[in-house]
């Protein structure tokens, strides 16, 4: 059950006040709200709150050509009601819960499945060209983001770019400068492996303003772990003969930004990949097709989408990206610079705001735990406000830069309580407090934001953030 | 532990890998590398005989194709912090301040001091956020004058991506003549400044040195 709020139909209504930061990463405290009341008369729900239904972009061949053009066009393109595909196919009688649905034939197979008509997780959009939109932590289980729900971030809108002509070009301190096309990079030696990417400035709005109405979602969905498929970048760097002397190299995308950064080669070597494939499908649009580099447990932005410039050099290029922005201010007046890895983190998706638990009893206290330094050791869980803490169970293996399900039982007999996680991974690093960091980081420390954070839960069952640990 | 470990290999892999030989020459990598616990799970012994059905040690696969020099040419246009491959052309602050009226400010501001959300304000030398005093006060704003560390970045990124919906449409002069004026607009040079690639490799930015290397390790301890 969820607690009815007054966010306003429609879109857009975020950017007024989150869209404020270079980053747009502030704010959104109600992200998944937002979805639940943008209901559709046809009884299904849109993303975005306008009148296309998601029916009308899953339809055969055109919806695919339709569901592409939505993730190209700048946000605008969809805020204003609509693409000219969705309003011109008119949907298919809506599907509605029949009183006894087995009296009856069902639905015929499809092209594409969708989901229930009563489930609809969502991304919210914030920002039209340079934007985000967060994964809906609080609405999803198991460690796998579903690819459409992968949260996006990019500067310069989402290009729409043509595999067949899509080329990958290395140069710089190689033996042989080479182009690659898109078929010649999947003719290579695939490899899949499931990480997680996350934005360095994820959490932002809620660890520097902490708010009580503050979801899973908007506090930590600029988070995803999926499976992804490529190719080593050390075959490739073999194929073109990196030479001795290369220690850095520049990767650029084809997006209007031509987004730049720069990367120690021992990563190249180490475990990046350039990838073609998500969860088993090609790339979508906003998560780089027909390329993208791979750089398993540093921060979002250098996981570059769209890539189709490699240059190898001996000295970072110290583009716009790794020093105006992603740099991390420290107390003594100096920034640091070059902060790639993802540090231990953890966040409980359930219960979280906007949930009212109705009943007292038994219930899983869940979430999710990743470090971008390898696997997670340990979760603990405290439900008392850190008084006291439990190890919580690992789901499966955990593996390495990739996201690991917990979960602790918890017997709640309508006390207050406040949940927190606390993370551990394998190098002994302990996800520290709120206050911790800001010690030692100072007031004003931007990106890497990896507090223990929580939900308080009051004796009415109402479920609230809570960040300043 | 890893890093140190992923450097050694890298050094014998990179050897290997350096080497002119054709298809098929044994490389010293695929024996030599040291063992690498299966944990770290790196790529560095990753080659061509990694799977099965491949052309063996040492050898490449061999596709693609060499790389165009038009190609290379088009997309390589990076000008990075020493200003080598700065081209010609010469932009000053008054045409770039004209420029910038008629390109930048509807959406960066009039006189760069703040525009449409999200767009940050990108000129300010307010005499109370100087210091790099970030870390210290959240509420100071960073600009090109307080912050940025490298005159270069600015034409590269003006160069490579702006205006946002028209990229690419500027001339390297006016790239030139718009970096000259936001640096002149953030008090970096003189209103009476011409840049070309020499006078912009000469422009140290007030707080270059401020900038460190991660030191975060992993491990117990906050960094």
């Amino acid at each position: 059950m969820r607690v009815e709020s007054n966010a306003p139909q429609g879109d857009g209504h975020h950017e007024g006040h989150n869209g404020d930061r270079e980053d747009g990463l502030h704010g959104a405290p109600n992200d998944r709200s937002a979805s639940e009341h943008a209901v559709a008369p046809d009884g299904l729900t849109d993303a975005r709150g306008t009148s296309v239904s998601r029916r009308v972009l899953l339809t055969g061949a055109a919806g695919v050509a339709a569901g592409a053009l939505v993730s190209v066009l700048p946000g605008a393109a969809v805020g204003q009601g609509g693409t000219s595909a969705g309003a011109s196919t008119p949907p298919p009688a809506p599907s509605r819960v029949p009183a006894d649905p087995g009296s009856m034939l069902g639905a015929p197979t499809s092209a594409q499945g969708m989901r229930a008509a009563a489930v609809n997780p969502a991304r919210v959009p914030v920002g039209a060209v340079s934007g985000s939109s967060r994964s809906p932590l609080g609405e999803l289980t198991g460690t796998i983001t579903p690819s459409d729900l992968h949260f996006e971030r990019h500067h310069a809108g989402v290009p729409a770019l043509d595999a067949a002509t899509h080329r990958l070009v290395i140069h710089g301190l190689v033996d042989r400068p080479m182009e690659f096309s898109v078929d010649d990079i999947r003719r290579l030696p695939q490899v899949s492996r499931t990480y997680f990417i996350e934005c360095s400035g994820n959490g932002r709005a809620p660890f520097k303003s902490p708010k009580p109405e503050t979801t899973a979602q908007a506090a930590a969905g600029m988070t995803s772990n999926t499976e992804w498929t490529g190719v080593p970048l050390a075959t490739l760097f073999r194929e073109v003969g990196v030479k001795r002397e290369a220690s850095w190299f520049l990767a650029e995308g084809a997006d209007a930004c031509h987004m730049t950064r720069s990367v120690p080669v021992e990563k190249g070597w180490e475990d990046a990949m350039v990838v073609w494939a998500q969860n088993g499908e090609p790339l979508r649009p906003a998560q780089g097709y027909p390329l993208r580099l791979l750089l398993p447990g540093w921060e979002g932005n250098i996981n570059l989408k769209w890539l189709r410039r490699l240059e190898l050099g001996t000295q970072p290029w110290m583009t716009r990206w790794e020093t105006s922005v992603y740099t991390d201010p420290l107390l003594g007046d100096t920034a640091r610079q070059f902060s790639f890895v993802i540090d231990a983190k953890s966040v409980i998706t359930s219960p979280s705001f906007p949930d009212v638990i109705g009943t007292r009893g038994w219930r899983p206290v869940t979430g999710l735990a990743w470090s971008g330094r390898g696997r997670i050791a340990r979760v603990e869980v405290s439900t008392d406000g850190g008084a006291s803490w439990h190890d919580a169970e690992l789901s499966g293996t955990p593996q390495p830069k990739a996201h690991v399900r917990f979960q602790y039982m918890w017997n709640w007999r309508g006390e207050e309580a406040l949940l927190l996680s606390r993370a551990t991974d394998e190098t002994g690093q302990v996800q520290p407090t709120r206050t911790a960091l800001i010690d030692v980081r100072g007031p004003g420390t931007d990106y890497h934001f990896n507090a223990i954070v929580g939900w308080r839960v009051q004796p009415d069952g109402a479920v609230f953030y809570h960040g300043t640990t | 532990m890893r890093r140190h470990l992923s450097s050694a290999a890298l050094v014998l892999l990179a050897a290997g890998c350096n080497s002119p030989a054709a298809d098929g020459d044994q490389s010293p990598a695929a024996s030599a590398a040291p063992a690498v616990p299966a944990a770290l799970a790196t790529f560095e012994r990753y080659d061509a005989a990694a799977v099965p059905g491949g052309p063996g040690p040492g050898k490449r696969y061999a596709l693609g194709t060499a790389a165009s020099t038009s190609v290379i040419a088009r997309w390589n246009t990076d000008v990075g912090a020493q200003g080598t491959e700065l081209p010609p052309g010469k932009g000053s602050v008054g045409e770039g301040s004209a420029l910038y009226t008629s390109l930048c400010a509807s959406c960066h501001g009039v006189g760069g001091v703040g525009g449409i959300a999200p767009n940050p304000p990108l000129v300010g030398r307010d005499s109370s956020a100087e210091g790099f005093r970030f870390a210290r006060d959240p509420q100071l704003t960073k600009t090109i004058g307080n912050y940025w560390p490298y005159a270069t970045t600015l034409f590269d990124y003006i160069k490579r991506a702006m205006p946002l919906a028209t990229p690419g449409s500027l001339t390297d002069s006016q790239v030139y003549a718009l970096t000259a004026y936001l640096l002149a607009a953030n008090q970096v040079i003189a209103d009476t400044t011409t840049l070309d690639a020499d006078a912009l490799r000469a422009v140290r930015m007030p707080y270059r040195d401020r900038f460190v290397r991660d030191d975060r390790t992993g491990g117990p301890g906050v960094r």
